[in-house]
């Protein structure tokens, strides 16, 4: 039943979320390969950023691919997360103390250098990974459930 | 870069993301055309990675980080080679999508290289 159907690979739409992780991933660690390669000196603390971004971006990639798995789901949480928060923190930073951010991050005013996927994403991939909860963790929460 | 040619491909690149976006919402698993629409997005890609290895000795050397240029021209190259194996893997509708959405992607990187090449001062 419901075992089958989280045991196999990601199915629909999810799918699509994690080509569009994937591409994140992909630009923002090319992007971050040649600030660092070109400039690294210029803006390192806005470089460091691009490149962190750019790691949990993979790792944010890899969790929901492998989220059937449950220390991965718990890896995707914390990296989407992880993402949300730094969105958010360093987009409201580069509008209120722009002389942190003059070099563009992947996260420079939310993301509008990306069209703010890095806004969209978070979001999508939280609904995404509460409405596909691993098979273990909800058979936990069933018998939690059952006990109270 | 060669701007009108640059300007062809990112109109074919969006055509192609809007046509397989729409197929693949419609609920068309990958087909001829849309595969073929991405197999004419990576075709203008080689030909732009040729013209942006001829240009530079053909007096048309670009303004900005050429290193910047090339890892963007690099990623894109790969999009829709990515796509489509997932397309063939994959035979569902979504792959119909994920092929529209990497068309979007590499439209979005054509123009980024164009700036580099044509407009930033270094």
């Amino acid at each position: 039943m419901t075992t089958t159907e989280t045991r196999s690979r990601m199915t629909g739409v999810g799918r699509v979320l994690v080509i569009v992780y994937a591409v994140m991933a992909l630009a923002a660690t090319g992007r971050s390969f040649v600030q660092i390669v070109r400039r690294f000196d210029e803006a390192p603390l806005a470089y460091s950023l691009s490149a962190l971004a750019a790691i949990v971006y993979i790792i944010a990639t890899l969790g929901l691919v492998l989220a059937h798995r449950r220390g991965w789901y718990t890896i995707a949480w914390v990296a989407i997360i992880f993402e949300l928060v730094g969105v958010l923190v360093v987009g409201t930073l580069s509008l209120v103390v722009p002389e942190l951010f003059q070099h563009d991050s992947v996260w420079s005013v939310f993301g509008r250098g990306y069209l703010f996927i890095p806004l969209v994403l978070p979001a999508f991939g939280i609904w995404w990974l509460r409405t596909h909860r691993p098979a273990s963790a909800r058979a936990a929460a069933r018998s939690q459930e059952v006990a109270a | 870069m060669i701007l009108w040619f640059t300007i062809v491909q990112i109109a074919v690149a969006v055509a192609a993301g809007l046509f397989a976006v729409i197929a693949g919402l419609a609920g068309r698993r990958p087909s001829d055309y849309t595969v073929g629409a991405l197999a004419l997005v990576e075709l203008l890609l080689i030909i732009q990675v040729v013209v942006a290895i001829i240009a530079p000795f053909a007096g048309n050397p670009p303004s900005g980080d050429l290193l910047e240029f090339w890892v963007y021209l690099g990623s894109a190259v790969l999009l829709p080679v990515g796509g489509v194996t997932w397309a063939l893997l994959e035979r569902s509708r979504w792959s119909t999508v994920i092929l529209g959405c990497l068309a979007f992607a590499v439209a979005i990187m054509l123009w980024r290289m164009e700036v580099i090449w044509m407009i930033q001062v270094a």
